[in-house]
């Protein structure tokens, strides 16, 4: 990937660091609050998200023949399987006990957020472990 | 009057449900929308997040997982837009926000990292990949992920109240 496409990247993660503290999503209290039935708003945070990302997602294959910078639109495919649901279970028992998903997670750092460092660094090793039992059981 | 009282008056179940307004929370939305939209358009990429933790390891790891092509071919640009969110965290606290450290208790940071981030793995997506690409892809196991990790997370943040956390 050359340089452009890569300063496109840069800026698209600014964008979206900028829009998670601004959404007050880096603060773990306002996930908990909600995830509590406390202040639904992070519903508008989600909704108007994927909203704004469907007419792109749905839309720009459609007017335009490739992206801007690079040669083809990738796209998603979430596979329908016991991994997909029972990974959804055990991330969300561990997103409601700290109230911070991978996202917030980054973007706390540039925050200042220091307590939440203590969850970028187990989220990798979460995921550490996950790569290596997926690796035994593919070999 | 003035006419946020005002308001407070007429639309008391607004009030209850949404407490801090909801002007922050659809701009962030929003401006989250604009980012994974922008990087679509720009260069058609998915701009979920979870897969950056393990596609990172594959820097330093020599195990089979982590030397997938999926991970490799993709490590460079996921830390390039993690270093992004880091970046546009700290515009914000230096224009319109302020630092802010959580009072969350260290041991769950610590234990609902390790579980969030295993769960966010296997399942391949988290709130970014399932429910913001997942969902404008149209993808019916990404609802149901959203469906069940919402659920959950629920029974979990409630269950923490009342072991004594934050």
């Amino acid at each position: 990937m050359k340089a452009p496409s890569l300063i496109a990247v840069l800026i698209a993660g600014a964008l979206f660091g900028f829009g998670l503290s601004y959404a007050s999503m880096i603060k773990p209290e306002v996930v908990l609050s909600f995830l509590r039935f406390e202040d639904f708003g992070l519903l508008w945070v989600l909704g108007s998200a994927s909203m704004v990302t469907l007419l792109a997602y749905q839309l720009a294959p459609r007017f335009m023949s490739k992206p801007l910078l690079e040669p083809a639109f990738k796209s998603r495919a979430s596979a329908s399987n016991r991994d997909t649901l029972l990974g959804a279970a055990l991330f969300g028992i561990g997103w409601g006990i700290c109230g911070v998903c991978p996202g917030p997670a980054i973007a706390g750092l540039g925050a200042a957020n220091w307590p939440m460092i203590i969850t970028l660094l187990s989220i990798f090793a979460g995921a550490y472990v996950q790569g290596v039992l997926a690796g035994r059981k593919g070999s | 009057m003035d006419e946020i009282s005002l308001l407070e008056t007429k639309m008391p179940l607004f009030e209850t449900l949404f407490p801090l307004g909801i002007a922050h929370y659809l701009i962030g939305g929003l401006l989250i929308g604009a980012a994974v939209s922008f990087l679509f358009v720009a260069t058609g990429l998915i701009g979920g997040l979870s897969t950056f933790f393990t596609s990172t390891w594959s820097y330093v790891s020599s195990g089979a997982y982590f030397q997938r092509d999926e991970f490799v071919t993709t490590r460079n640009w996921r830390l390039i837009y993690a270093v992004g969110l880091v970046l546009g965290a700290a515009i914000w606290m230096f224009t319109v926000g302020e630092s802010f450290q959580t009072s969350v208790s260290w041991w769950q940071l610590a234990l609902g990292g390790f579980v969030a981030g295993y769960g966010a793995r296997l399942s391949n997506g988290c709130t970014s990949g399932h429910g913001i690409c997942g969902l404008a892809s149209l993808q019916l196991p990404s609802l149901l992920a959203v469906i069940i990790f919402l659920g959950a997370a629920m029974v979990s943040a409630a269950v923490v109240k009342t072991v004594g956390g934050v």
